[in-house]
């Protein structure tokens, strides 16, 4: 349903030099599929969310979202980005509300309530951001990317700067979120394990221009157990081929 | 998940604000008063000892007497209402056009290109050179001096909005393409409230430079007003009246900064700075 067909992404610097950040990426995502992004910093994982989301256009190759070329955003995809980027002067449910600008104010309401809801913060529909905790606000930035109903979800580190605590829960929860609401989720990441644990493919970019350096199938049944050896496994062979470059 | 405690931190979030808290902004806003009342104390002491000659730095008491005097000759009240009401046109005409011409320039690139250039080279001509085009336009009364008043609000008001816009974090803006926002709802939800702050600040310096305007304006010809009452003051060797009216332009200065400074608070109560972390101390 998602196809990145040889995409190439490079920056003019302030001296009108290119700089390639991504060259031809090929990648194609199924519909319900879970992958994720793991690579060095600076590999270009952020750059190819954008493009996906349509912030960014690519400068070669195209994006293609059921067969459509993504020109923009739409509201078919929903991103979070690494911080949760909530209005510090807007409280909680009108945050989410911007995402749900050009419905009527009755389903805006049902919505807001309803997505409060599934992310665990019902009480804090009129809450500040500022009194929100690290993991309560990037919650609130899943709620928002969530509550137009997107096809494709798309995180980029989510979690990272989350203590690790925090960080198990909201995986968990992530899970469940997918059990229930089966978009396609494109995830990045530095955390190896949570790829591990979460995804159907995990996807590794190396390199500068950042170029698809190896893709495994993680076939594993859920729910995953952390501990399990398999997991593990997974994991060690992921952190080697990352130590490569 | 973890709904337990997110429960009690909810009950937190409802709960009545600490007597504390209600009562402690009264407090601090007391302590403001302990520096110029204990100033005031100290100059009638030093006045009565008789270390001051009387025509040079009379004492509190002369001054009040001086001031009540033109009050109940009702001249006192004109000279004060005069002064303000200048002010008020010359901040609201000078406000008006910093806000029109910052919001465009600061939205537009295109409106930046082609007026920003002209308006700062405008601000490098220190806004008293302009008196003698202003009387030669306007003549000596009222609209020379309120066009005097509007030059000096507006550059602060224009640069600080039209900075605050452009530096508004364009992360968050990102937020807004994500979501599709119109043109519209983005100026609403987004780049008003990230202004704010700035052109809060903007506003205030403004009004600052419109207080100081308006005594330049008086004193270089004004039958009324404030600025009048120290020129005649000193025509007539009367240092308790030019003292008199400075204390009224302090007080003046900082009522109406006051104004501006509560109306902005409670427009931007969502900042989370330092000034708030200390609120909570005190609570
Ligand atoms: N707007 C931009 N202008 C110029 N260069 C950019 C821009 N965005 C990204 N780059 C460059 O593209 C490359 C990839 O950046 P990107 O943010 O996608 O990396 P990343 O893999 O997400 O890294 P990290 O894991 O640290 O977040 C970097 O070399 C960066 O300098
Ligand atoms: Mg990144």
């Amino acid at each position: 349903m998602l196809e990145i067909a040889q995409v190439t992404k490079a920056f003019a610097d302030g001296a009108g030099v290119n700089h390639t950040a991504l060259e031809q990426v090929e990648l194609s995502i199924g519909e319900h599929e879970i992958v994720s992004l793991v690579g060095t910093s600076g590999c270009g994982k952020s750059t190819l969310l954008r493009l996906v989301s349509g912030l960014e256009k690519p400068s070669g190759g195209r994006v293609l979202l059921q067969g459509r070329s993504v020109t923009g955003p739409s509201p078919a995809v929903g991103m979070v980005f690494q911080e949760p980027r909530l209005m510090p002067w807007l409280i909680v449910a009108e945050n989410i509300r911007l995402a749900l600008l050009d419905l009527p104010r009755q389903e805006q309401e049902y919505r807001i309530a309803e997505v409060l809801e599934k992310v665990g913060l019902s009480g804090f529909a009129r809450a500040l951001p500022r009194q929100l905790s690290g993991g309560m606000a990037q919650r609130v930035a899943i709620a928002r990317a969530l509550v137009r109903r997107p096809s494709v979800l798309l995180l980029d580190e989510p979690f990272s700067a989350l203590d690790s605590f925090t960080r198990l829960k909201l995986q968990e929860h992530l899970a469940e979120l997918w059990e229930q609401e089966r978009f396609t989720l494109l995830l990045v990441t530095h955390d190896v394990e949570e790829a591990v644990l979460l995804s159907d493919r995990v996807v590794i970019l190396r390199g500068h221009p950042g170029r698809v350096h190896k893709i495994l199938d993680v076939e594993l049944p859920r729910p995953r157990r952390r501990t399990a050896a398999e997991v593990q496994g997974l994991k060690e062979e992921i952190i080697s081929t990352l130590d490569l470059s | 998940m973890t709904v337990t405690s997110l429960s009690q931190r909810e009950a937190a979030l409802h709960a009545p604000r600490p007597f504390g808290r209600l009562v402690a902004p009264h407090l601090s806003g007391l302590r403001a008063f302990l520096l110029p009342l204990g100033l005031l104390l100290a100059w009638q002491g030093l006045s009565s000892a008789g270390l001051f000659p009387d025509y040079l730095l009379p004492a509190p008491a002369a001054v009040y007497g001086e001031l009540a005097t033109l009050a109940a000759k009702g001249e006192l009240v004109a000279h004060i209402a005069i002064t303000f009401w200048r002010v008020a046109l010359g901040f609201a005409t000078g406000a008006l056009a910093a806000t029109l011409l910052g919001a465009l320039t600061g939205y537009s690139r295109t409106a930046r290109d082609y007026l920003d250039p002209t308006l700062q080279a405008l601000k490098a001509v220190p806004s008293l050179a302009w008196v003698p085009l202003f009387i030669l336009w306007f003549g000596i009364f009222e609209t020379s001096k309120i066009a005097l008043i509007a030059v000096g609000v507006f550059f602060p008001v224009y640069l600080n909005l039209m900075s605050g816009i452009q530096s508004t974090d364009r992360k968050l803006v990102e937020v807004a393409q994500v979501n599709n926002l119109s043109r519209i709802e983005l100026i609403r939800r987004i780049l008003i409230p990230a202004t704010l702050p700035s052109y809060l600040t903007g506003l205030r310096s403004g009004l600052a430079l419109g207080w100081m305007f308006v005594i330049a304006a008086e004193l270089m010809g004004a039958s009324q007003g404030l600025g009048f009452l120290m020129v005649d003051g000193q025509m007539t060797g009367r240092p308790a009246i030019i003292i008199g009216a400075l204390l009224l332009f302090a007080v003046a200065g900082k009522l109406s900064d006051a104004l501006i400074a509560a109306v902005g608070r409670s427009l931007t109560a969502w900042q989370d700075g330092f000034a708030s972390s200390q609120e909570r101390a005190n609570a």
